[in-house]
């Protein structure tokens, strides 16, 4: 089968996947309705105060869409990554890149920005700026003469973290507790409904690094090869580089600034469908998009599910899931070297 | 030499900036000559002579300090990066796997600069890239991950790779260094076979100085960034140049099948002779 015969086949399987996880989503949750009610309120045939039409289009159908841009940006930064770094245990969280947006976002609550669309698009380009900020600092850290090395990208990304957290709980601390009382819910990750117009944002910039990204999906496998090899193969290496980074610090900003900084997308679902479709990056990056949704939207669905009629953040169950999988990815690979 | 050379080093200059430059090559000086069209050419000396640099600047991922390195007469700087690698092709010694490719992903790569803008590789590029995985004979590997293969297999999968690029210039780096000696034996004949049936011109750098003698119509021998000798592998290939270029005594005989030279460390009498020096 050619590489297009099997994208087609690998999205349309996602696709199904995605109609079939997010119709069981919207007829879940904590507010008791019948499958009836809610069926109702999709087809327009409740009247728009009633319960049903708040709970399912105001609050699990938005819930929904959340998921779905956070979940297939935060693979796809994964993806991004991955190639940039030429390592596939990086992910925006693993390499402390979400506390530097997350850090972002902090500031941007200080400095007041709300919830309307051009203030959210402020908040986001402070998250964008501590994303790309914390990558830089994580690459320059890691850098070594012979290239980037495995395990000092790790640390290097561990650390990075640390320090953003620490910002964050510094800012946290020092500042009106009232003011930022969101803020430590917002910090778990939390996938919440939000307003058509931000939403429409969010969706925005997502397609926007996720189209970057996959612009330069081909090159990206190129620079597997080596920079060298790149290069020699035509390859602008320092170009695809500074995009790469850009795109990736997009995406994870975006996530951070509409739903929080939640960890280890970017890792189990590139690493899911390396082991279905290989590596080509053309076939990982549009399938992570989807596929990235569909994760966080099932993860989401069992956030609201675990303990109902309370709630858990979704990112406490990627992390949940997230972190024993990191661990085995990572004694897999030093296993390798070794 | 009447035609214009394919390639050509014009007074060609690089240092390396301070900190890359411990442990590493040294810089090039006042290197010229030419490589014709059709040739095998080889490049030899010791570790850190430059071999690797001269690559380098051929290919662009370095830029001389002084001079111009001319591909057809035009400054490989000035030529679109997909336009030069369309034009020389590069088998490295081996290659960082982060990433478990199988050889026809690997193979394909090649085809990259023919179509920078396509995403995914059209029935052509394929067809081609098969037909460079046959050259080599690696077909039935195709589906195989590249860390799969033995030594002499991932030699193959890269030369396919560099084949796949349609190249009129073949740059191979080391193309022995991990071989045993029927797989050296397989690269060399693989080699004159492409250069007697496609016009391939090859560019040997090495430091195996009779793979070298045996494969190249021309060799240059590069002593710490300046040109030691330039010529047939007889004339390059001389006790006295070499000893001074290596700094150890070596025996230069000839090949009893092939009459070209042979270079061997004079283990100990050499030694001996240095001693008495």
């Amino acid at each position: 089968m050619s590489p297009g015969a099997r994208l087609a086949t690998a999205l349309t399987a996602l696709a199904l996947l995605a109609a079939a996880v997010a119709a069981l989503a919207v007829f879940v949750g904590s507010a008791e309705l019948s499958p009836g009610a809610v069926a109702r309120a999709l087809t327009g045939r409740a009247s728009a105060e009633s319960v049903e039409a708040i709970v399912t289009l105001d609050l699990r159908l938005p819930r929904i869409l959340v998921a779905l841009v956070a979940g297939g940006a935060l693979a796809v930064a994964g993806v991004a990554f991955q190639g940039l770094t030429r390592n596939p245990l990086a992910e925006p969280s693993v390499l402390g890149v979400s506390s530097g947006a997350a850090f972002g976002v902090v500031i941007a609550q200080v400095v007041g920005l709300g919830a309307s669309v051009p203030e959210a698009l402020g908040t986001t380009a402070f998250a964008f700026a501590g994303a790309l900020l914390a990558a830089g600092s994580v690459w320059l850290i890691a850098t070594a003469p012979g290239g980037l090395a495995v395990q000092t990208l790790l640390l290097a990304g561990v650390i990075v973290g640390i320090f953003f957290s620490s910002a964050i709980t510094v800012l946290i601390s020092v500042l009106d507790v009232n003011r930022l009382g969101g803020v430590i819910h917002w910090l778990l990750g939390n996938v919440a409904p939000i307003p058509a117009g931000p939403l429409a944002l969010f969706g925005a910039l997502a397609l926007g690094g996720f189209w970057l990204v996959l612009a330069h999906a081909r090159q990206l496998n190129l620079l597997a090869l080596g920079e060298e090899a790149a290069v020699q193969l035509g390859v602008d290496a320092e170009r695809l580089k500074r995009r790469m980074f850009v795109g990736a610090a997009l995406l994870t900003g975006a996530v951070v600034a509409f739903a929080g900084p939640i960890g280890f997308v970017g890792l189990i679902v590139p690493h899911l469908l390396r082991g279905a479709l290989g590596h080509d990056h053309r076939l990982l990056v549009p399938t992570a998009l989807v596929g990235g949704g569909v994760f966080l939207l099932a993860a989401d669905t069992l956030a609201r599910s675990l303990i109902a009629p309370a709630e858990l953040s979704v990112g406490v169950i990627t992390a949940f899931f997230g972190a024993p999988f990191f661990i085995v990815l990572l004694r897999a690979r030093y296993r390798a070297v070794l | 030499m009447t035609a214009a050379p394919l390639v050509e080093f014009v007074d060609v200059g690089f240092a390396y900036a301070r900190a890359e430059r411990d442990g590493r090559a040294f810089a090039l000086d006042g290197v010229s000559f030419g490589i014709a069209a059709g040739e095998v050419f080889g490049v030899v000396g010791p570790n850190s002579a430059g071999k690797t640099t001269l690559l380098r600047l051929l290919t662009r991922v370095l830029a001389p300090a002084r001079g111009a390195v001319l591909l057809d007469g035009r400054p490989v700087n000035t030529l679109g990066r997909s336009e030069l690698a369309r034009a020389v092709a590069v088998v490295p010694q081996d290659m960082p796997r982060p990433f478990p490719f199988t050889v026809e992903e690997l193979a394909l790569m090649g085809r990259y600069p023919h179509g920078p803008s396509r995403f995914f590789e059209d029935a052509d590029d394929r067809a081609i890239a098969r037909e460079a995985m046959a050259a080599t004979d690696v077909v039935a590997l195709a589906a195989q991950p590249f860390e799969a293969l033995s030594g002499g297999e991932r030699q193959r999968a890269l030369l396919a790779r560099a084949l796949a690029q349609r190249p009129r210039l073949l740059v191979l780096d080391e193309p022995t260094a991990h071989l045993d000696l029927r797989y050296q034996a397989e690269t060399a004949a693989l080699l004159a076979r492409l250069n007697r049936e496609r016009g391939v011109t090859v560019l040997l750098v090495s430091h195996d100085l009779n793979l070298a003698a045996e494969a190249c119509d021309r060799l240059l021998l590069l002593g710490a960034g300046r040109i030691a000798r330039l010529g047939a592998p007889a004339e390059v290939l001389e006790r006295e140049t070499l000893e001074a270029v290596f700094g150890c005594p070596v025996v230069v005989d000839k090949h009893p099948v092939t009459g070209r030279p042979t270079v061997q460390l004079a283990w100990g009498g050499g030694v001996e002779g240095e001693r008495n020096r």
